[in-house]
């Protein structure tokens, strides 16, 4: 325990995200006081209705799961110096493609599901690679061209299901009766819950990603051009193709996500006025995690409690759910805060790479 | 020692939390009476639509059955399986799921619990429904003939405009039934239609609308929902008593009064709270699919008539007459309109 503990804090920090988390989660107390709620009661019910009853533990697993992804997705970009604020659309289109793949191929049952959540995470891929080209090749900064690549996702995503996939209705049909990656024994477990094989892909995903980060020559350049792109190319490292590769690999993450969530827990699309959110939530998590695979799992975690749990809250103790978006953006603004410290605490003393190796 | 401070702090709201997690609350289990839910989609509870206009009916159960109502906004699509399953756990008579978003989540939802009951608005589940499940909709295309009606009446440029959110079956009633009524009372009318293939961009609802006056329409309908906010912003510019807008769903004159000739309002309140009473006075049927038109009172022109003219009101009530005695059957599909 002590030497997980040690671990955790060379790594991320964990102290500091704690102490944010509670910082959060008074800020939101106090919120709930001044508007004659009792906090006490508000937090009970979110935290043991998300945790205590097989359906709602289910239902908060099935709630962390994309978040586990796009959370890697991001936190991948930011280990290379990248800020990927498109995740979102690299979310769209491996939903997109996963559901192309799994209703119009015609491909056997298991294989079908196979190949669509591939096809998923590699359509991501390509919607990252744009950016990352364009970044490696022009110059040009990487949160411009992917924002626009969401709004590209969006659309296209909108106009193939109106024109093509639901023949004019707002939504597609079912995929089939219940999603491909949904099994039964595992939603009985979870008293008839809509949790799903899912949460393997991302836990791999979190493998992937340590293993790749730490174990590989790629994680290490990687990470080298995140600290330092400059020093990188002087020791020989090809700046350029990192940062391709690292846009594409988040990409991926962020397409693994998108297919998850179509194959295990709509089993259906439809036209969306606005975007999901789930690729923008990546964002904190990735803040919140450290930018580390572990980090991630554990934000992911609090903020799959706190979304499925906000909704409890609401139902229990007549909580408006804006209070829970209060506490999330408490919970960031302290972890940023703290992390710009960090930062020109870096900068004064001059530490360089090794610490972080 | 800064680190232990820290530790023993953490430690202390740990127990305060746990503390108060022990006491728990027990309020629910006060009265054994009626109870109904609603779960909103993802346009909330003030969306100035079906789910407001639901909650309406639901309060309205409240006063006078003295039913215990509760709602729970749902966030993404994904939310509406939860929170339906939610009030069904809770045991919940009836709980409500507004908008034909929640197609797909009702009958799984319906089929997990089936000793609980169901109600969806605006959607008839393509026809299959669950025998614990009761389907509305409302017959839009006739209080749409009876605005189409007005504005054929009202026109001095005989030239119309119907805005459309997202091309749909739904919103098909209300332009097939608009164009009805417009050539019904007015043959040599004409009536430009255009869709804004969203529910929500105001911004093309101004457009569009801006285009349809400048090419001579004078009255424009809505069935845009957000979009038409644009519509309201646009004829607000123009000059009035010369051009109108027409308002959808609920009594829209207050976006502006002086250029709005009337709303097609959709009762969505009537109709749940008519469902909810009879489940409570046993003489429900479920698993069927209600319709509500201007029989039932539950679309129609709104209350507020000042900017027509009294001539015209009398016109369209004799069409209100003639629909209702079936002298009349209002299309449903542009298509179908002579």
């Amino acid at each position: 325990m002590q030497s997980l503990l040690a671990r955790l804090n060379k790594y991320s920090g964990a102290t500091t995200a704690i102490i944010s988390i509670l910082l959060g989660m008074v800020v939101g107390a106090i919120m709930m006081l001044a508007a004659g709620y009792n906090p006490v009661a508000a937090y009970n019910a979110l935290f043991v209705s998300a945790l205590f009853q097989p359906y709602d533990l289910g239902e908060t697993i099935r709630t962390i799961t994309p978040l586990i992804l796009t959370g890697l997705a991001v936190a991948i970009a930011f280990r290379t110096g990248l800020f990927n604020i498109g995740v979102e659309g690299q979310f769209i289109v491996g939903q997109l493609v996963a559901f192309i793949v799994a209703t119009q191929l015609g491909l056997p049952p298991v294989i079908q599901v196979i190949v669509a959540v591939i096809m998923g995470g590699l359509a991501g891929a390509l919607w990252g690679l744009v950016p990352g080209f364009l970044k490696a090749s022009r110059g040009v900064h990487e949160v411009i061209v992917s924002i626009m690549m969401n709004f590209i996702a969006l659309y296209l995503s909108n106009y193939l299901i109106r024109t093509w996939l639901a023949k004019g209705a707002d939504s597609t049909p079912k995929i089939a009766d219940s999603p491909p990656l949904k099994v039964d024994v595992l939603s009985q477990i979870f008293g008839g819950s809509r949790i799903h094989l899912g949460i393997f892909i991302a836990l791999l995903g979190v493998f992937v990603m340590y293993y790749l980060l730490y174990r590989t020559k790629l994680g290490y350049e990687l990470r080298a051009v995140g600290y330092n792109p400059r020093a990188s190319e002087y020791a020989g490292m090809s700046v350029k193709r990192n940062i391709i590769l690292s846009m594409m690999i988040s990409g991926s993450f962020a397409g693994l996500a998108g297919a998850s969530e179509v194959l295990g827990t709509s089993g259906y699309l439809s036209i969306e006025a606005a975007f999901t959110g789930i690729g923008f939530d990546g964002i904190a998590v990735a803040l919140l995690g450290g930018n580390t695979p572990l980090g991630v799992i554990f934000a992911a975690s609090l903020f799959g409690v706190l979304n499925y749990g906000g909704g409890n809250m609401q139902f229990e103790a007549d909580v408006p759910f804006e209070v829970i978006r209060v506490v999330v953006a408490a919970i960031i603004l302290f972890v940023a805060a703290n992390i710009s410290t960090k930062i020109v605490g870096r900068f004064r003393k001059q530490k360089g790479v090794k610490k972080h190796g | 020692m800064k680190k232990r401070t820290w530790l023993a702090m953490i430690l202390a709201a740990m127990l305060i939390l746990a503390v108060g997690c022990g006491q728990g609350n027990d309020q629910a289990a006060n009265e054994s009476g009626f109870k109904v839910g609603m779960v909103t989609d993802t346009g909330g509870l003030n969306d100035e639509s079906f789910n407001q206009t639901t909650w309406d009916g639901l309060e309205r159960a409240k006063d006078e059955l003295g039913a215990d109502i509760k709602a729970l906004e749902s966030k993404q699509d994904s939310d509406y399986v939860p929170n339906l399953t939610k009030f069904a756990r809770e045991g919940r008579n009836l709980t409500w799921a507004v908008g034909f978003k929640h197609e797909k989540a009702v009958p799984e939802v319906a089929q997990q619990f089936p000793d609980v009951q169901f109600g969806i608005v605006d959607s008839n589940l393509g026809g299959n429904i669950p025998a614990n499940v009761t389907a509305v909709t409302f017959k839009e295309e006739e209080g749409s003939f009876l605005v189409g009606a007005a504005a054929g009446l009202t026109t001095k440029t005989n030239k119309v405009g119907f805005i459309g959110g997202i091309n749909s079956e739904l919103i098909e009633k209300f332009e097939a039934g608009f164009i009805a009524g417009v050539k019904a009372v007015n043959p040599k009318a004409e009536v430009i239609s255009a869709y804004a293939g969203s529910f929500s961009d105001v911004t093309k609802g101004r457009t569009l609308s801006a285009g349809m006056y400048n090419q001579g329409a004078d009255i424009i309908y809505h069935a845009a929902g957000g979009v038409g906010k644009g519509l309201f912003d646009e004829v607000k510019t123009r000059e009035a008593g010369k051009f109108w807008a027409i308002g959808v769903d609920m009594d829209q004159s207050r976006l502006a009064p002086e250029h709005t000739l009337t709303s097609m309002v959709k009762k969505v309140d009537v109709a749940v709270f008519d469902i909810t009473k009879s489940l409570k006075d046993k003489d429900l049927k479920s698993g069927e699919h209600h319709v509500f038109g201007l029989q039932d009172d539950a679309v129609g022109l709104a209350e507020n008539t000042k900017n027509i003219n009294p001539d015209v009101l009398t016109k369209v009530n004799e069409y209100k007459e003639k629909i209702i005695s079936g002298d009349i059957v209002v299309p449903t599909k542009v298509a179908d309109v002579k």
